[in-house]
């Protein structure tokens, strides 16, 4: 048994310390060695990804249907119209909520032992936030396969260029949870009341629920200065079929505004956690 | 495996070495000195144990030399490297398995250990054969396929423990190891730790508030206490220094025992009181002592009843560093007992004679 606790080495105590297993790493193999471990739970359970989206799924099937012929939801169906935003509301809702796998780890003492490690901060924040695509994905599929019997057209480039604008919002909004997360380390409260407090003023001030075109001057504003109002904007674009088209510039530039934004604050929060 | 060799320790290094290591943390606008200016040396091979009471200043220390947290002043060297201006190299040589549970509770202990060897930079497959061997190694062979939250206390730490080895660290930090651990699995992780050190030469730090663990393990025992090193010698010398043996005596009368008291009192070296019909004695050498009192006594035609021996034990050498006691949270300061009541917590190591 003892023999495997560490590696042997040339015999006396005062002989040169046991070679260490330890290689240096590279940058890539440790945003990988961060993001697969994060992925394990989630390919073992993939029903925990259905899980997060059950408010989606809700707003689907019981908001949906609410929306027919209303005003600025568009010239084709309300579904062709709603679907963008809901994928894109799966996307706000689990990224938002993944910090909160981190700061259990942080209380726990997982998140401290892969500090001792020589991981590099940025590749455990990095990590961490490239996973979240994986699930956004799964989400995605999920609703638009549920969609497409009643009625959804489907445009295959469009949808695939729209999964990339929405994988660089994953991997924003998640980093900003992972931030929050780090922020909150001893005060759990701080993580949830902000995230709850945020989350719904941004998902109404995007469009995703119903259209801002025809509100308040002031509440338009606010939707402007919204980065996500863009990105729902582009999807939309690009699940009716148009690809080249401003709107998607647009919502790729702010899916990339968020994702650095998060990935700058996250890391420098990464580099500061204990 | 070129990069092998680039992460063995310096070999003329002292394992640990700190100058006026000093950490405060300001908690709403108020410092808590948790560690203040401490100077160590830890040489390679060497199984230390930093003891103290709760918020002593232990895991902070630790948490410093494992480049956690920067220490506010001072400076450290661990495996030869600074611990803020070299985390890196310092993280390449050093294991920590910390106060908290290391384990994702969402994961399969088999596969946080392979992401662990990962992290250290091993193959795929060097990372799962590495695994392998410390599941069995450490009995988790039924359950490290199992979710983390699924799994017992002690499994769970035991795990942490497979994690902490998984790079075969030449230093080894430990956050109190055995928390949380019935007695069995405590002697058991205690064994595991000794052999470490003694068929690899591992360098071990722990910390514990248990005594007995201190005792028996480590042979250098560092007292802390609010985030100074307060003593730090052998458990046999702190305790010959800092607490002696204690005999206590049942005399056949309140007489006997007066009498027996002052007999006693004129060994040299030797303090003795009485009260009623007992006699309490305080000796470095009990064990010699007590056999040549007891025939002292007889020839003076003392009658004693009941001779009790107690071995000093690290609590005692606290409670005489600190006047505060380690059993009783240590937080609160505590008038010492007196000898006689003090007893009950030397059970352990007591050693009765019935004369
Ligand atoms: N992150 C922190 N923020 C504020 N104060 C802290 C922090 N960490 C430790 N302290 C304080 O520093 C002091 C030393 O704490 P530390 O955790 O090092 O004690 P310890 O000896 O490990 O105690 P225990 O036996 O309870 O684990 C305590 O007063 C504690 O409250
Ligand atoms: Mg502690």
């Amino acid at each position: 048994m003892s023999t495997a606790l560490t590696t042997p080495t040339t015999g006396s105590r005062n002989a040169v310390a046991a070679p260490a297993l330890t290689q240096s790493t590279s940058m890539l193999s440790d945003v990988f060695t961060v993001f697969s471990r994060e992925l394990r739970p989630v390919l073992r359970d993939p029903f925990s990804v259905v899980f997060s989206m059950i408010q989606p799924l809700v707003f689907l099937g019981l908001f949906g249907p609410l929306l027919s012929g209303f005003p600025g939801t568009g010239t084709g169906s309300a579904l062709q119209w709603f679907v963008p935003g809901i994928i894109v509301m799966s996307c706000l809702f689990s990224g938002s909520f993944t910090g909160s796998n981190l700061l259990f780890e942080l209380q726990t003492g997982s998140h401290e032992r892969m500090l001792v490690t020589p991981l590099r901060r940025s590749a455990l924040l990095i990590g961490r936030a490239l996973k979240e695509i994986v699930p956004m994905i799964m989400q995605a599929v999920i609703i638009v396969a549920v969609c497409v019997p009643f009625g959804f057209e489907l445009h295959v480039a469009g949808v695939l260029v729209a999964l990339v604008i929405l994988a660089v919002l994953a991997i924003g909004i998640g980093s900003l949870s992972y931030t929050l997360a780090l922020a909150s380390k001893n005060q759990d409260w701080l993580f949830w009341t902000v995230q709850q407090t945020l989350l719904f003023p941004a998902l109404l001030l995007a469009g995703i629920l119903l259209p801002v075109d025809d509100g308040p001057g002031w509440l338009r504003a606010l939707a402007q200065a919204n980065p996500l109002s863009y990105v729902v904007d582009a999807t939309r674009v690009l699940f009716s079929g148009e690809i080249a088209s401003v709107t998607v510039v647009q919502g790729l530039a702010a899916a990339a505004a968020v994702a650095a934004v998060g990935l700058f604050t996250g890391i420098r929060a990464m580099r500061r956690s204990s | 495996m070129t990069g092998m060799n680039s992460t063995v320790v310096p070999m003329d290094t002292t394992m640990i070495r700190t100058q006026g290591l000093t950490r405060h943390f300001v908690v709403k606008k108020e410092t808590v000195e948790a560690v203040r200016g401490l100077d160590l040396a830890v040489q390679r091979g060497e199984l230390v144990a930093l003891l103290g009471p709760n918020g002593a200043g232990k895991s902070t220390t630790v948490r410093m030399l494992t480049t956690l947290i920067p220490p506010t002043a001072g400076s450290a060297h661990v495996a030869g490297f600074d611990v803020v201006r070299n985390q890196g190299e310092v993280r390449r040589r050093i294991g920590y398995i910390g106060q908290g549970n290391g384990a994702g509770h969402q994961q399969v202990g088999r596969d946080e250990l392979t992401s662990q060897g990962r992290a250290y930079g091993m193959g795929r497959k060097a990372a799962r054969a590495r695994a392998d061997e410390l599941i069995s190694a450490l009995d988790l062979a039924g359950v490290a396929d199992r979710k983390v939250a699924t799994l017992s206390g002690g499994q769970r730490r035991r795990l942490d423990i497979a994690m902490g080895l998984i790079h075969a660290p030449a230093l080894l930090f430990l956050d109190e190891p055995s928390t949380g651990l019935d007695p069995q699995n405590r002697a058991n992780l205690q064994d595991q730790i000794v052999k470490l050190r003694a068929e690899y030469g591992t360098t071990i730090v722990l910390t514990t508030h248990y005594l007995d663990e201190a005792d028996s393990m480590a042979e250098r025992v560092i007292v802390v206490d609010h985030g100074r090193v307060i003593a730090d010698d052998t458990p046999a010398r702190l305790k010959a220094e800092h607490a002696g043996d204690r005999i206590s005596l049942a005399c056949g009368s309140d007489d006997d025992a007066r009498r027996a008291s002052a007999r006693i009192g004129a060994f040299d070296g030797v303090d003795a009181e009485h009260g009623r019909d007992r006699v309490h004695v305080r000796a470095v050498n009990g064990p010699e002592l007590l056999p040549e009192l007891l025939r002292r006594l007889d020839a003076d035609g003392i009658r004693v009843i009941r001779a009790e021996l107690a071995r000093p034990t690290l609590d005692d050498v606290f409670l005489n560093l600190t006047g505060r006691s380690l059993r009783e949270g240590g937080a609160e300061p505590a008038e010492p007992e007196p000898p006689a009541t003090s007893t009950a917590a030397t059970t352990r190591q007591n050693q009765e004679i019935t004369a």
